[in-house]
C-alpha cells in the first residue's frame, strides 16, 4: 500500500510537470487555442494556457483522468504503451497504434485514415479539416480498441486462467483423496465459499450446481479486477471493475441468466401477484416488472460506484498535497490514504462477494418453488 | 443526452463489447476446465470422507456386534466347559460304582460258592464219618458178639480192650 502511495505521489508530480511543460508549448507556438481545438477540449486548453503559475492544480480532471479509461498505459514519467486502436466506421474496420493519435507533447493529434480522426477527453472522434468534431460522422465511428482497461481485462482472463487452470490440473494429480496443494490449496476455500455461503444458501442445494460456474465466473472476475484495481503500477492501474462497461456488461450477464432461468411462478408473481385482490394485482404489476430491471441496474451501479468512489477517495487523498502546496501535507495524507487503501482491500473482496451473493440471490428467486394457498387464483389466472 | 453530462457512467462499446467476449470466454473455458473438475473433485472428496465416516461408523457397530458375539461364544464355552467336567465327573463317580457294586457282586458269588463248596465237603466230610462210624460200630459189635459167644471173662476184657483202642481220634 506504501508503494500505491508513493507510485501516486509520483504520477502526481508528473502530471503537473508534464501539464507546465505543454502550457509552455501552447504558450510558444499557438496564440489561438480556443479556435482551433475541439469544442469539448476548449475548457482544458485555456485552463492549461491560464496555468502558468507552480502548483495551479485541477484536482478534478487529475483525478478523472486517473478513473477513465485511456488509448495508451501510462507506464511512468512520459513512458506510455501505445495500444491499438480499432475503429469501425462507414467505411469498414480500421486498426492503428494510438501512437498516433498523440503527439511528441502527448497531447491529442489528428491521425488521417478513413478519416480524420482525433481523441477529445480520451475518446476518439471524427474531426474535419478545421480540427472541430464531426458529430454525424462520429456517431457513424464504433471504437472496439483494445484500451488499458480491455488490455487489463485481458491481464486479468489470462492471470483467472493460469491460475484456476492450474489449480484444476492439481487435482488430476494429487487425486481427490489427498488433500490439496499450493494454488490449489488457496482457491479452493474461495471456491467452497461461493459454494456454501453465496449459491447453495441462496437457490437450494438442488440447483446450486447448474449456477455454479456462472457465479464463481463472476465472482472471480470481479475480485482479480478488484485487486488489479488497487495495484498502481503497471499490470493494476486500470479501473476495470469501476467502469461501467464492466458491471453493466456483468449485470446483463445476470439479467439474462436470472430471466432465461425464471420459472412459471416466478413471472406469475410478477404480473398477478397471487393471493391479492385484483386491484392489488393491477397495482403491483408494474412494481414487480419495474423491480426485474432495478434489480441488475443496482449491481451495475453499486460495483461501479464503490470502486469508483474508493478510487477517487485515495487520489483526493493524494491530491491534498497538491492542492496545499507543501509536501507536510503528506504527513496526513499518505497515512489516509494506507488507512483507505486496506479499506479498499476489504471492499475490493467484499464487493465481488456481493455482486456473486445478489445474483445468486435475483436466481434463486427465478427459480423457487413456491407453495402458497392460491392456486384457485393461479387457476383462475 | 443526459448521460453524456458524464463520461463516467458514459459506457464505452468497445470495453462492452471485449468485456462480453472476455466474460464468455472465461465462462466458457474455465466452466469446462476448472469449474468442472474442481467442483467434482471437491463433491467426490466431500462424498468419500462421507463415506469413510459411514464406513467407520459401520466397522464400529460391527466391532462391538463382534465383541458382544465373541463374549456369548466366550459364555457359551464357559458353560459348555463346565457341563464336559460336570459329566466327565459323573460318568467317573458311575464308573467307580459300578466297579464297586461289581466287585461286590463277585466276592458275594465267590462267598457264596465257598460256603457251598464248603457245606459240600463239610456235608460230605460227615457221610464219610457216619458211614465210616456205621462201619466200625458194626465191626465192633460183631467183634464184641463174636466173644461173647466164647468167653464171658474174655468178653468181657475184650470189650474193655475194644473200646480202649477205639478213642474215636
Amino acid at each position: 500500500m506504501t508503494f500505491r502511495s508513493i507510485k501516486s505521489l509520483l504520477v502526481k508530480t508528473f502530471s503537473v510537470f508534464s501539464l507546465l511543460i505543454a502550457t509552455q508549448a501552447f504558450a510558444g507556438e499557438n496564440h489561438t487555442p480556443a479556435t482551433t481545438q475541439a469544442g469539448a477540449a476548449a475548457p482544458a486548453a485555456v485552463e492549461a494556457h491560464g496555468a502558468k503559475k507552480e502548483g495551479d492544480f485541477n484536482v478534478t480532471e487529475t483525478i478523472l483522468e486517473h478513473i477513465k479509461d485511456d488509448h495508451s498505459w501510462h507506464m511512468w514519467g512520459h513512458v506510455s504503451i501505445p495500444l491499438p486502436v480499432i475503429l469501425k466506421t462507414s467505411k469498414g474496420f480500421e486498426v492503428f497504434s494510438s501512437e498516433k493519435l498523440v503527439d511528441e507533447h502527448h497531447e491529442p493529434a489528428v491521425y488521417k485514415g478513413n478519416f480524420d480522426y482525433k481523441l477529445v477527453e480520451g475518446k476518439t472522434k471524427i474531426v474535419d479539416a478545421a480540427g472541430n468534431v464531426d458529430v454525424e460522422a462520429s456517431k457513424q465511428l464504433w471504437d472496439f480498441s483494445i484500451t488499458k482497461n480491455v488490455a487489463s481485462l485481458f491481464i486479468s482472463v489470462f492471470i483467472l486462467l493460469v491460475v484456476l487452470l492450474s489449480a484444476a490440473a492439481g487435482y488430476k494429480k494429487t487425486g481427490v483423496k489427498s488433500a490439496p496443494k499450493g494454488l490449489q490449496s488457496f482457491m479452493e476455500p474461495i471456491i467452497l465459499f461461493v459454494r456454501d455461503e453465496v449459491a447453495i444458501p441462496n437457490i437450494g442445494a438442488k440447483k446450486a450446481g447448474k449456477y455454479m460456474p456462472f457465479l464463481l465466473t463472476i465472482f472471480f472476475l470481479i475480485l482479480i479486477n478488484n485487486f488489479l484495481g488497487l495495484i498502481p503500477f503497471f499490470p493494476g492501474g486500470a479501473n476495470v471493475s469501476g467502469n461501467i462497461a464492466f458491471t453493466m456488461t456483468l449485470a446483463v450477464c445476470v439479467f439474462i441468466v436470472v430471466n432465461l432461468s425464471a420459472n412459471k411462478s416466478y413471472w406469475e408473481h410478477i404480473f398477478w401477484m397471487p393471493g391479492m385482490h385484483w386491484s392489488m394485482k393491477l397495482f403491483l404489476a408494474p412494481i414487480e416488472l419495474i423491480g426485474v430491471f432495478t434489480k441488475p441496474i443496482s449491481l451495475m451501479i453499486r460495483l461501479f460506484a464503490n470502486i469508483t468512489a474508493g478510487h477517487i477517495l485515495v487520489l483526493s487523498l493524494i491530491c491534498l498535497i497538491f492542492i496545499f502546496k507543501t509536501v507536510f501535507a503528506s504527513a496526513i495524507a499518505v497515512p489516509f490514504a494506507v488507512f483507505i487503501g486496506m479499506i479498499e482491500l476489504l471492499v475490493a473482496f467484499l464487493q465481488a462477494f456481493i455482486f456473486t451473493m445478489l445474483a445468486a440471490m435475483y436466481i434463486g428467486m427465478a427459480t423457487e418453488e413456491h407453495h402458497h394457498d392460491a392456486h384457485g387464483e393461479a387457476a383462475h389466472h | 443526452m443526459l448521460l453524456e453530462i458524464n463520461p463516467l457512467v458514459l459506457p464505452d462499446i468497445g470495453l462492452v463489447f471485449w468485456n462480453t467476449v472476455a466474460f464468455l470466454l472465461l465462462l466458457v473455458v474455465l466452466g469446462k476446465f476448472a469449474w468442472k473438475p474442481i467442483l467434482k473433485a471437491i463433491n467426490d472428496r466431500e462424498q468419500g470422507i462421507e463415506d469413510a465416516l459411514a464406513k467407520a461408523d459401520k466397522m464400529k457397530s460391527e466391532l462391538a456386534a463382534m465383541q458382544s458375539e465373541n463374549e456369548a461364544l466366550l459364555a457359551k464355552a464357559r458353560e459348555e466347559r463346565a457341563t464336559l467336567i460336570k459329566e466327565a465327573k459323573e460318568t467317573a463317580d458311575k464308573m467307580v460304582a459300578d466297579a464297586k457294586e461289581k466287585a461286590k457282586a463277585q466276592y458275594d458269588a465267590i462267598v457264596a460258592d465257598a460256603q457251598v463248596a464248603i457245606n459240600q465237603q463239610k456235608n460230605a466230610a460227615l457221610t464219610d464219618v457216619k458211614n465210616q462210624v456205621g462201619a466200625l460200630v458194626i465191626e465192633v459189635a460183631e467183634k464184641v458178639l463174636h466173644k461173647e459167644l466164647s468167653n464171658k471173662a474174655a468178653q468181657e476184657t475184650y470189650i474193655n480192650e475194644l473200646a480202649e483202642g477205639v478213642k474215636l481220634n
